[in-house]
């Protein structure tokens, strides 16, 4: 708890304490020439979605990935419950409790629903596939998150709706008692039915006490499911905060502009590197 | 996003509407689910195949066409009789062999020129090692010895894939040539041999693993005893799967799979015991061959169905951004894919070897031709070109219609003609094949990546 003093915001801005389960302090990212990230911020407390906003290019991606194992920041540090770590692969963020779903959803279509759930974490028995004990275990966590609408959990990826591809995603993502999920637009591609399942779905998962970063363009869907909001303007987090303290205006005036009028909710040390 | 796609549909295929997308559904699903009983199981199935998903089901057809076709066309009608039969067994283990071996680097998504040159250099370093004088080492060392050259052949050409990423049929196609001159030279010259001498020991062995038989009352033994493995195998995990809540293969299913397995094994086994030798010198019973391709089959079915190592060959085909996600070493699991690839191609080179009784010459041995072949059983067979589809079934089948056809052309009098028929004809077939495998995906609408 000493260390949460340093974040300029205080625990105080959590509404009710709640201790973040990831902090980032100073995050900086570059590709060649080009900076993605400057000195980012963001804290990620346990049983509170935030959603990550932001326009094209504004580095969410980048972010995410470097939250996610795939990037290593140049600069800065991660702490994941307290303590400062390394990620530097989807391992190591899988070991720490952080599983991210893509937009892409990496799956492979060629293989059923049970096997790419399981897909780098087969269960065994006797050195063969466990495969029933698989499939009882998929079928549970699908049915947990109420995905009833897949006829067979043996059918390959590719015969599903691109809903149902979301579900599988993001079942995949939370069965293995993960602490952080990161969730990559989770309903760009949804109709109204699976949007309301996924949002249902997300709320679920924060009920249970995990941290959820939701990545997303569509407001709505943001002002949902999101305890906390943080904006990326062009590589640096213009604001971060309580959803309360936003409405949709000044939250699209911090994508659009990196500023708002008068908004409190901006931070201390981004506003003082913007120059 | 059509709503009318995300809701349940009755689990009857039969009472689901013929809308396309409902096929195209249904075309990706195991009939299995669908269905509890054979009415509907067979629907689900037929669906399944009008989809593209159809299995093993052109290569079947073709094999009676193609027997057909040679049964009316070659002199006397000699074709279907049953030492041709045996011959066909016996020319066709090798290529099934080799097609497995193709199927395990084309689930990949990768493809390997060389498994022609590479068995052939196995056949040699196995038949050069038993030879007394000489080395001679015994059997097992020596097809042991051929099989690790082999394999660190194909770990070698995996790596240059894998870790540089080099396309495959590149270096496959450099590794073809290399291999194909090292072959010559390991025969001593353009018109070397080596041959084994059937009356030592270890040699005899290699031999008989085609030329030799299994008397004919053991011949139904093993039969038995296969198709009582096989049916156990098949029943316990059907009922398994019912006792664990899961849905399994109706039990009329089961019953009839285990009953064509019988069937066809019956067939086999009855056609190897009749004589096929002349009226002074009996020779009958079930090569050892068979049995030996059984094993290769079941060994890789087990390992790409039943092991991690198996179900990342099929991810990776599949989508290889979502195995690296998954934490699969990509460079690990093709280097190990092509090294096995080219042990198992070594084992069929042994098997050529041992078909032309015992003799390795650069006559017998055409690495070009053997790589075509073995592609083209693969893909016959119904393994896709793409990555991602087919199973080691499909190569054993494919190189059974295969050498029908190349036994088949062989048959006729064609004179200057057979030669090129030898390739014209499986070539043709081969193109089929590959069409039947584009437009089955384009189909589906499942093409992974291009």
């Amino acid at each position: 708890m000493t260390e949460v003093n340093e974040a300029p915001e205080g625990a105080s801005s959590y509404g009710d304490g709640g201790e973040p389960l990831l902090r980032l302090r100073g995050i900086d990212k570059h590709f060649g020439p080009v900076q993605a990230l400057y000195g980012v911020n963001l804290d990620l407390p346990a049983g509170r979605v935030t959603g990550l906003c932001g326009d094209n290019g504004a580095g969410k991606s980048v972010l995410t990935r470097t939250i996610a194992g795939v990037h290593q920041p140049d600069h800065g540090q991660i702490f994941f419950e307290g303590r400062s770590v390394h990620i530097r692969s989807a391992r190591d963020a899988a070991a720490l409790g952080i599983e991210t779903v893509y937009q892409d959803l990496a799956l492979a279509d060629n293989l059923d629903i049970v096997q790419n759930m399981f897909l780098g974490r087969e269960r065994l028995r006797r050195g063969l596939l466990d495969e029933d004990s698989m499939e009882l275990r998929a079928g549970e966590t699908l049915s947990t998150l109420r995905v009833t609408t897949v006829r067979s959990i043996r059918q390959p990826v590719a015969s599903l709706s691109g809903g149902q591809r979301q579900a599988v995603a993001v079942a995949k993502a939370v069965m293995w008692n993960s602490k952080l999920v990161l969730l990559d637009e989770p309903t760009a591609a949804l109709g109204v039915v699976q949007t309301r399942m996924v949002l249902d779905l997300i709320k679920r998962l924060r009920d249970h006490g995990l941290a959820v970063m939701v990545i997303s363009h569509n407001l709505n869907d943001v002002f949902e499911v999101a305890d906390r909001i943080a904006v990326l303007y062009l590589g640096r987090m213009v604001a971060e905060g309580p959803a309360a303290d936003f409405d949709r205006q000044s939250v699209v005036e911090y994508m659009t502009t990196g500023g708002a009028n008068g908004r409190p909710s901006e931070p201390a040390g981004s506003a003082s590197s913007e120059g | 996003m059509s709503p009318d796609r995300e809701t349940p549909v009755t689990a009857d295929p039969g009472e689901t509407p013929t809308g396309t997308a409902d096929a195209r559904m249904a075309a990706d699903v195991p009939p299995e689910l669908l269905a509890q009983s054979l009415g509907p199981y067979l629907r689900a199935w037929w669906l399944r195949v009008r989809g593209g998903d159809s299995g093993v089901l052109p290569v079947v057809l073709a094999m009676v066409v193609v027997a057909v076709t040679f049964q009316i066309i070659t002199p006397q009608h000699a074709f279907l009789r049953p030492s041709n039969l045996v011959f066909i067994f016996g020319l066709s283990t090798v290529y099934m062999v080799l097609a497995v071996a193709e199927t395990v680097v084309l689930l990949l998504g990768e493809i390997d020129l060389s498994v022609g040159a590479v068995a052939l250099i196995g056949g040699v370093i196995a038949f050069k090692l038993v030879q007394q004088p000489g080395p001679g080492w015994p059997w097992w060392a020596a097809i042991l010895a051929a099989l690790v050259s082999c394999g660190l052949i194909g770990a070698l050409q995996g790596t240059l894939t894998a870790r540089l990423r080099i396309p495959s049929f590149v270096v496959t196609l450099a590794g073809f040539l290399l291999w194909s001159g090292v072959l010559i030279v390991a025969l001593g010259g353009a018109d070397g041999f080596v041959n084994l001498d059937s009356t030592k020991f270890d040699q005899r062995v290699i031999y008989d693993l085609v030329q030799g038989a299994i008397v004919p009352v053991a011949g139904w033994v093993l039969l038995a005893v296969v198709v009582g493995a096989a049916g156990t195998a098949l029943w316990l995990r059907a009922a398994g799967r019912r006792r664990h809540g899961l849905v399994a293969p109706p039990m009329s299913v089961t019953a009839i799979r285990i009953a064509l397995v019988a069937l066809v094994g019956a067939a086999v086994v009855a056609i190897c015991n009749v004589n096929r030798g002349t009226s002074l010198k009996q020779v009958d019973g079930v090569p050892w061959v068979i049995p030996i391709v059984l094993v290769v089959l079941g060994a890789w079915t087990l390992a790409l169905q039943r092991t991690r190592f198996g179900r990342y060959i099929y991810a990776i085909g599949g989508n290889p951004e979502a195995a690296r996600r998954a934490g699969v070493s990509l460079a690990a699991i093709r280097t190990w894919a092509f090294a096995l690839c080219s042990a198992t191609a070594a084992l069929g080179g042994i098997l050529l070897g041992a078909f032309f009784y015992g003799e390795y010459s650069t006559n017998t041995a055409d690495a070009g031709q053997l790589v075509l072949y073995s592609v083209a059983a693969a893909v016959i067979g119904g393994v896709s070109l793409f990555g991602g589809r087919g199973k080691p079934i499909h190569g054993v089948l494919g190189g059974f219609l295969i050498g029908g056809i190349a036994y088949g052309v062989s048959l006729l009098n064609l004179g200057t003609l057979s030669t090129p028929l030898q390739y014209i004809l499986p070539g043709g077939v081969l193109l089929a094949a590959v069409l039947i495998d584009v437009l089955s995906r384009r189909g589906t609408g499942s093409v992974t990546h291009v």
